[in-house]
């Protein structure tokens, strides 16, 4: 990742207008100005656009991110407060409101050092061809982005800034240089004369200053708050009930509207007949779209059963026959018949493959996945008097409010989002997942009431963004010895992740390219993205590689990743941890995987047996990451439990098939999850690198699937290539001799 | 009409006896605690007590639970303390799922407070093997190793 100068960035958010903390430019008051002229009330004041401070010393941190379970609420505000040297028992959280004051380039600046403009933003310059300056207009929660980008780059500085401010302005009320001042529990001490002053107290002054342009921030010995772990905020109102999710919300005179989509993707309402429903108790419309039809009543129970008595005719499409099988099908004609492009060559790998005195090859696949968010999917709009009302739970508050806006025809000035809480993302609450949000409005448009529009469980599950179908064809080449000289990869895309099929060890020869692996099936990320099939390819190849070489997987790994020194820390210390290498209970193996993702590297180490069954059982998964450092060690470790058990549910369970040309799954029983009983023991090992903050919701999830089918490898000596591992019957057990 | 004790209060319903008592609270009432997650009893969002016991609430017709006695997220710690004014505004599981920082988006959380809540009432130190079969409600955030230790640390050995 190139490094980003925090100066640079500060002045080149304030050239396009879209400063998150301290930017101004000659047309535009500065931000905080703006907050204390539109937002302050008497008494309180905005000393950056992140940070209020009011008179009672109180400091209230408004985080620009939504808080679905990652602890980002927390974790921003440790740092802000950290640089503040604000008394944390004093700090108040606030979501930040979705109006631009308050965006987050920094995702956007973050990503573009990484690789570019994220593809989930891609779109919409492409699609609307908005400037650069519209695009920082965001507050995006996504990419594992919001502590490493937002919070190094936003909240750090920003509470830095404020920090300097206060004490300049303690300085010239006491005469005295600014460097002769401290700060503490949000206090400037003058410790030569014995004075100090309450924030509160200086914060009327401090609003009048412009911001520094190049804050310090503290060295990590210097941190009170970051580095601890502090209990979330946002947990005490998930164990009363007093939590608000986007489906809880309940404006007044509500009505509630129960969907049909076309059940196949891209085709549009023919007829429908409603006959009698509008006679039964509380119904008040049926609404016809161009590709669905609700019923909207004044329960959502009374409109989902009047929706089941509605007949509907939607068109026949080409793809009414289209199977997964069909699909797969398309992907190995793909394969066998294009040469694709580049993702990345690097040597000869044809002439490696030549000479070579051994060639292996491969063939892997993952399914579709839904996200299955456990708040299904919903949106609430109020049209009335030109101006519109949003409730939504999103990754994407600015968006959506900008989407409905549009589509209702009323100004963006006009629209107002109500924050929620999220139950779930992992994705599908991103920009262009947007079915449930335009049909919400356009429902919503018929009424001068609010529409709650719900999707059931069911909806949920056959009308979302998936993470795609993949197939990959691998080759791998060896010399006599059995030294590995050439990696061959062949995958369907599209690529949403740049460099997710990159590996890192030390293979001379390498040609890995994408194929068109386009369908009718609509995709968009899903936690880790690319990741999560990618490490799975990769990471089974590569144990494939070292199991055909006569090599341990463990020793190979770390043979071939010289130049990768936090690679080769976390397998180490994951290898510790595990027991990797000494005896095991009868029965059991290890399998091992490791990937960077998102700027951090993790390695996965599961513990694995064959059950009565004749499935896998996974006990134990050992886990040692290196996401640079921890802010909030507690939320580090939440977050890789919840990364491995998404992934888990994936590689053991996770499968979205097509049956004429349709989703054949409908609910949690036939899209089955983990749950307590089949949840493995978990062990998570912080590795403090010291490196640039990696990311953290999504880098667990990538290494379990291998790590889980290598000890499957291991036991049966069948090498699961297809996921889920559901679907593979392990009684012919063959386990290796040695690894 | 439907008539049946929520937290301890009185509720007359002028509702159809097939609603589910899951809608029945969230759209009638306005209580939202409990949540909807899967609408077929599967994941266990919805899920109350009726009479003390686990039961999921979005399969369950108002009429089953007809004069009968509903404790949902927002009454559990009223219902459990009583007459007792003085009694902590958590129950010792709410407790112990801040002290474990359990949940993580939290939708699942009060389905998942009151399996862990009916179990330990009915069964105070429950096996692994008990819990994995009491507590079968979905998480997507994978909360469930610090579900587990949470029991755990409220079991009485």
């Amino acid at each position: 990742m190139k490094k980003i100068s925090r100066r640079r960035f500060i002045l080149t958010t304030a050239l396009v207008g879209g400063g998150v903390l301290i930017g101004y430019s000659a047309t535009r008051p500065s931000r905080h100005r703006l907050a204390n002229t539109e937002l302050a009330q008497s008494g309180e004041h905005y000393v950056t656009s992140f940070l209020k401070i009011e008179a009672d010393n109180t400091v209230t941190i408004y985080v620009p991110h939504s808080e679905m379970g990652q602890g980002v609420h927390t974790s921003l505000s440790m740092m802000a407060a950290d640089e503040l040297d604000a008394d944390w028992e004093l700090v108040k959280i606030e979501q930040a409101p979705a109006i631009d004051l308050f965006a987050n380039g920094d995702v956007i600046k973050g990503f573009a050092s990484e690789f570019g403009v994220p593809s989930f933003l891609e779109g919409l310059v492409s699609v609307s061809a908005i400037k650069v300056a519209e695009l920082m207009n965001m507050q995006i929660t996504g990419g594992s982005s919001s502590v490493r980008f937002t919070g190094e780059f936003g909240m750090r500085t920003a509470g830095a800034a404020a920090r300097q401010m206060l004490i300049e302005c303690a300085a010239t009320r006491w005469g005295v240089a600014a460097d002769e001042c401290t700060t503490q529990l949000s206090h400037v001490h003058h410790n030569a004369s014995g004075r100090s002053l309450a924030y509160g107290e200086l914060a009327a002054d401090a609003a009048l200053l412009e911001p520094p342009k190049d804050p310090v921030l503290k060295d990590p010995s210097q941190f009170t708050i970051m580095g601890k772990a502090i209990s979330r905020v946002d947990i005490p109102a998930k164990v009363d009930g007093s939590a608000i999710y986007g489906l809880d919300a309940k404006p007044d005179g509500l009505l509630y509207a129960a969907i049909r989509f076309a059940p196949v993707f891209g085709t549009k309402l023919v007829s429908v007949d409603a006959g009698v429903v509008l006679n039964r108790r509380g119904i008040k419309r049926i609404v016809e779209l161009e590709d669905s039809v609700a019923v909207v009543a004044d329960s959502y129970w009374r409109a989902k059963e009047a929706l089941k008595l509605v007949t509907t005719v939607f068109e026949a499409s080409d793809n009414d026959s289209t199977s997964s099988a069909d699909i797969y099908a398309g992907f190995e004609r793909s394969l066998a018949d294009e040469n694709g492009s580049k993702v990345m060559e690097q040597g000869d790998t044809e002439a490696a493959m030549e000479s070579a005195a051994d060639v292996i090859e491969a063939n892997y696949r993952v399914p579709y996945l839904a996200h299955a968010a456990m708040e299904p999917m919903n949106c609430t709009v109020h049209i009335h008097d030109d101006k519109v009302d949003v409730w939504t739970s999103t990754q994407d508050a600015l968006g959506i409010k900008a989407r409905v806006a549009k589509i209702a025809g009323i100004a963006e000035d006009d629209a107002t989002f109500h924050h929620s809480y999220l139950g779930g993302g992992f994705g599908r609450r991103l920009p262009f997942n947007w079915n449930v949000i335009d049909h919400a409005t356009l429902i919503a448009k018929e009424f001068d009431v609010p529409v709650k529009t719900v999707l059931s469980r069911e909806d949920d599950m056959q009308q979302d963004y998936y993470r795609p179908a993949v197939a990959s064809n691998f080759k791998a080449a060896f010399d006599a010895e059995g030294n590995v000289l050439a990696w061959h990869n062949r995958f369907t895309g599209p690529v949403q992740t740049p460099g997710a099929s990159h590996i890192p060890y030390a293979i001379a020869n390498q040609s890995i390219r994408v194929v068109d692996g386009d369908t009718h099936v609509p995709i968009a990320a899903w936690r880790s993205v690319d990741h999560s099939q990618q490490t799975f390819f990769t990471e089974s190849f590569v144990d494939e590689i070292a199991h055909r070489a006569g090599k341990n997987p463990y020793q190979f790994r770390m043979e071939l990743l010289q130049q990768h020194p936090r690679h080769r820390k976390v397998l180490e210390v994951a290898a510790e941890a595990a027991g990797y290498g000494q005896n095991l209970p009868e029965g059991r193996a290890l399998g091992i995987a490791v990937q960077e993702s998102f700027g951090s590297i993790v390695a996965e180490i599961a513990e694995v047996s064959i059950g009565d069954d004749n499935q896998a059982v996974v006990h134990k998964v050992t886990c040692a990451i290196d996401c640079g450092w921890a802010v909030n060690p507690d939320t580090v470790e939440a977050q890789v439990e919840s990364g491995i058990i998404f992934g888990l549910t994936a590689a053991m369970y996770g499968e979205i098939t097509i049956e004429n040309g349709r989703v054949a799954q409908n609910n949690f029983p036939d899209y089955e999850m983990v749950r307590m009983a089949t949840s493995p023991e978990i062990e998570v090992h912080i590795v403090e690198s010291g490196e640039a903050l990696g990311g953290l919701g999504e880098p667990a999830t990538p290494p379990i699937a291998a790590a889980v089918t290598n000890a499957i490898y291991i036991l049966t000596g069948q090498r699961v290539r297809e996921l889920p591992i559901k679907n593979h019957d392990f009684s012919r057990v063959n386990p290796l001799a040695q690894v | 009409m439907a008539t049946f004790r929520v937290n301890g209060f009185e509720q007359n319903l002028d509702i159809e006896p097939e609603m589910p008592l899951l809608w029945a609270l969230r759209d009638e009432l306005g209580m939202t605690g409990t949540k909807f997650g899967c609408g077929i009893a599967s994941c266990g969002a919805c899920t109350v007590h009726v009479n003390g016991r686990a039961v999921r609430s979005c399969t369950t017709p108002v009429s089953a639970v007809e004069g009968q006695d509903i404790t949902t997220i927002e009454g559990l710690a009223s219902m459990a303390a009583g007459a007792n004014a003085s009694a902590p505004s958590l129950t010792a599981v709410q407790q112990a799922w801040i002290d474990h920082q359990v949940p993580q988006c939290g939708y699942c959380q009060s389905g998942m407070i009151m399996a862990a809540s009916a179990l330990l009432a009915s069964n105070p130190n429950p096996s692994d093997a008990e819990i994995d079969s009491s507590i079968t409600n979905v998480c997507r955030c994978g909360s469930y190793p610090r579900v587990r230790k949470a029991i755990r640390s409220l079991a009485t050995a």
